[in-house]
């Protein structure tokens, strides 16, 4: 149930973020999320993108250094108290959350929300016995 | 390998005769030949008829490479033109260049030394020798090749630059040695491997690698990108060129000195005391069989110290140590000395750094700042920024404990650095004082 985030480090600095998504683009790859973390030096821009192993080939080969993560996506209703309710949840657990982002779903209904887990296996585990869904990587790829 | 037994294992006190007589012969031969060094000697009191002994040599007033631009371009020589068979000239970064001048035997002089420096190596006439160092007014790319084909191996004059014919011809010609500067090399590795060549499979077992200042731990990176053995080498333009010195396969710990044709002594940069050997300072050398062109104590500038422990080879020169960095390279941050090697060794004693970094020295205020940038390698990233300020904490503090001066540590993209294929110029140094 984890779901592949690729990670590029980025200096702060004009055409940094343009460079990296004209290398997406030049490999017809496309973006399904992002979030990009920065202090005042560097940034870290974290991807969920259709082709993980393409678009790692191609972004080390335009000389970035690119990581590979395992994330947790998960769908909520997209209406007040949705992300809480998950939260709720693993905290209870001990479940500590390194960092996450969301999106809202083209329908509209749903929100879905990346989770990076100290532990991810276990936060699996929690979301799935609380009911939750937990969406399967190859849905999000495509979504 | 020993390439002239007779010489290179001399007793040292056979050694310190022929050296005695030598240096006599050319202190004598400047002294009326050359009238820099007639007012030089006069203004130090002192006369060709006062050196009884190698302990008088410290008599003799030190030479620098302003006195060479003084003397631009042939001032310096000793021989009339008509018996000047070649020229060379180092890069003048700041205005003229320096020249220096050969005979015909200083030539034939020179081969012998880079033909024992290939030797010291390893190699014999049934290597082939691919020669990167650059050909032209530079001294390594000759002084290599004359050496190579002393010796009678293959050479393959290849000079510096066209990255993708060098990785062609490395492949296609075969190779078993490689000569250029250390960060060219490790340059070639990676371009190599971009172009997906497995650059391990090819023939080269040595590479014989100088001119610039380089680090173990470059050398530990050399040897596991290339699977060869690294050894360094020695030369200065104004002294001979490549093959002053040089490590053998043997040892691999220091550079055996030619003694035979050179005088080495170690100085205290800032007073110009000779230093016993073991201590760290400037390099200063003498040539006593140089005819067209001989130098007496040229400071060097190149920091090492000298090392007289009898080496394995057999040889019984003095070895001097790898260079760890330039007198005028040394940075003075906040009144702390520091050199970029220093910098270097912290970095590449942290796991999965590479040797890829810049210094930028500024001012703020009446404080001077030092900025460390660091490329980002794939072994390091994490997509946590906590992890890289980790990393940015952890290179502040090793630097600050290794040379007590604090530090900006900034992490940049990988290859964003310049890289180079003669000298790296690390240092970028914006204060106006």
């Amino acid at each position: 149930m984890k779901l592949e985030q690729i990670s590029i480090f980025l200096e702060n600095k004009p055409g940094g973020l343009s460079s990296v998504t004209k290398a997406l683009r030049d490999a017809n790859i496309n973006i399904r999320a992002l979030s990009l973390a920065d202090t005042s030096d560097f940034g870290i821009l974290r991807l969920i993108v259709n082709d993980v192993a393409k678009a790692k080939e191609i972004l080390n080969a335009s000389g970035f250094a690119v990581g590979r993560t395992n994330v947790v996506a998960v769908e909520v209703p997209d209406k007040p108290g949705g992300l809480h309710s998950i939260l709720e949840a693993l905290t209870l657990e001990g479940v500590n959350v390194e960092y996450m982002y969301a999106f809202v779903e083209r329908s509209g209904e749903n929100a879905v929300i990346i989770f990076r887990f100290d532990s991810t296996d276990s936060a699996i585990r929690i979301l799935q016995e609380k009911g939750f869904k937990v969406l399967p990587g190859e849905k999000v790829y495509g979504i | 390998m020993i390439y002239n037994e007779e010489f290179e294992t001399l007793p040292r006190e056979a050694l310190e005769a022929l050296q005695l007589k030598r240096l006599q012969q050319v202190v004598s031969r400047v002294y009326h030949t050359v009238g820099f060094y007639r007012k030089s000697f006069d203004k130090a009191g002192v006369t060709p008829d006062d050196i009884n002994s190698l302990d008088d040599l410290k008599r003799l007033p030190f030479t620098c490479k302003q006195d060479l631009r003084d003397n631009y371009p042939f001032g310096l020589f000793t021989v009339p033109m008509t018996n000047i068979v070649r020229v060379h000239a180092s890069s003048g970064t700041t205005g003229k260049p320096t020249v220096v001048g050969y005979t015909k035997r200083d030539i034939e002089t020179w081969a012998e030394l880079m033909a024992r420096a290939f030797a010291a190596a390893g190699l014999t006439k049934n290597d082939i020798i691919h020669n990167a160092y650059g050909y032209g007014l530079f001294t390594g790319g000759l002084g290599a090749h004359y050496g190579a084909e002393k010796l009678g191996a293959s050479v393959i004059p290849m000079s510096g630059g066209s990255t993708k014919k060098q990785i062609l011809l490395l492949q296609d010609f075969g190779p078993t040695a490689i000569c250029c500067t250390p960060s060219y090399l490790l340059f070639l590795a990676e371009a190599g491997k971009e172009m997906g060549v497995d650059m391990k499979s090819l023939r080269l077992r040595v590479g014989i690698l100088g001119a610039e200042p380089w680090s173990e731990k470059m050398r530990a990176q050399i040897e596991e990108a290339l699977d060869i053995t690294a050894l360094d080498i020695y030369g200065l333009s104004e002294i001979m060129g490549p093959g002053v010195a040089m490590e053998c396969i043997e040892g691999r710990c220091g550079l055996h000195v030619f003694e035979d044709h050179f005088i080495v002594e170690v100085i205290d940069p800032v007073s110009g005391e000779v230093l016993p050997y073991g201590q760290k300072g400037e390099l200063v050398f003498t040539t006593i069989t140089k005819e067209a062109f001989p130098l007496i104590r040229y400071r060097t500038k190149d920091i090492s110290r000298l090392m007289p422990q009898v080496c394995k080879c057999g040889r019984t020169f003095v070895r001097m140590e790898r260079v760890s960095g330039r007198s005028d390279d040394m940075l003075i941050i906040r009144g702390v000395n520091v050199f970029p090697s220093q910098i270097e060794s912290v970095l590449m004693d942290i796991e999965g750094l590479e040797p890829h970094y810049q210094l930028i020295v500024d001012r703020e205020g009446s404080m001077d700042t030092l900025e460390v940038q660091v490329e980002v390698s794939q072994q390091v990233f994490s997509d946590e920024i906590r992890e890289l300020q980790k990393l940015e904490k952890r290179i502040t503090k090793d630097i600050k404990d290794y040379l007590g001066v604090t530090t900006k540590v900034k992490l940049v993209e990988p290859k964003s650095l310049q890289r180079f294929e003669g000298k790296a110029q690390r240092v970028v140094d914006k204060r106006e004082i």
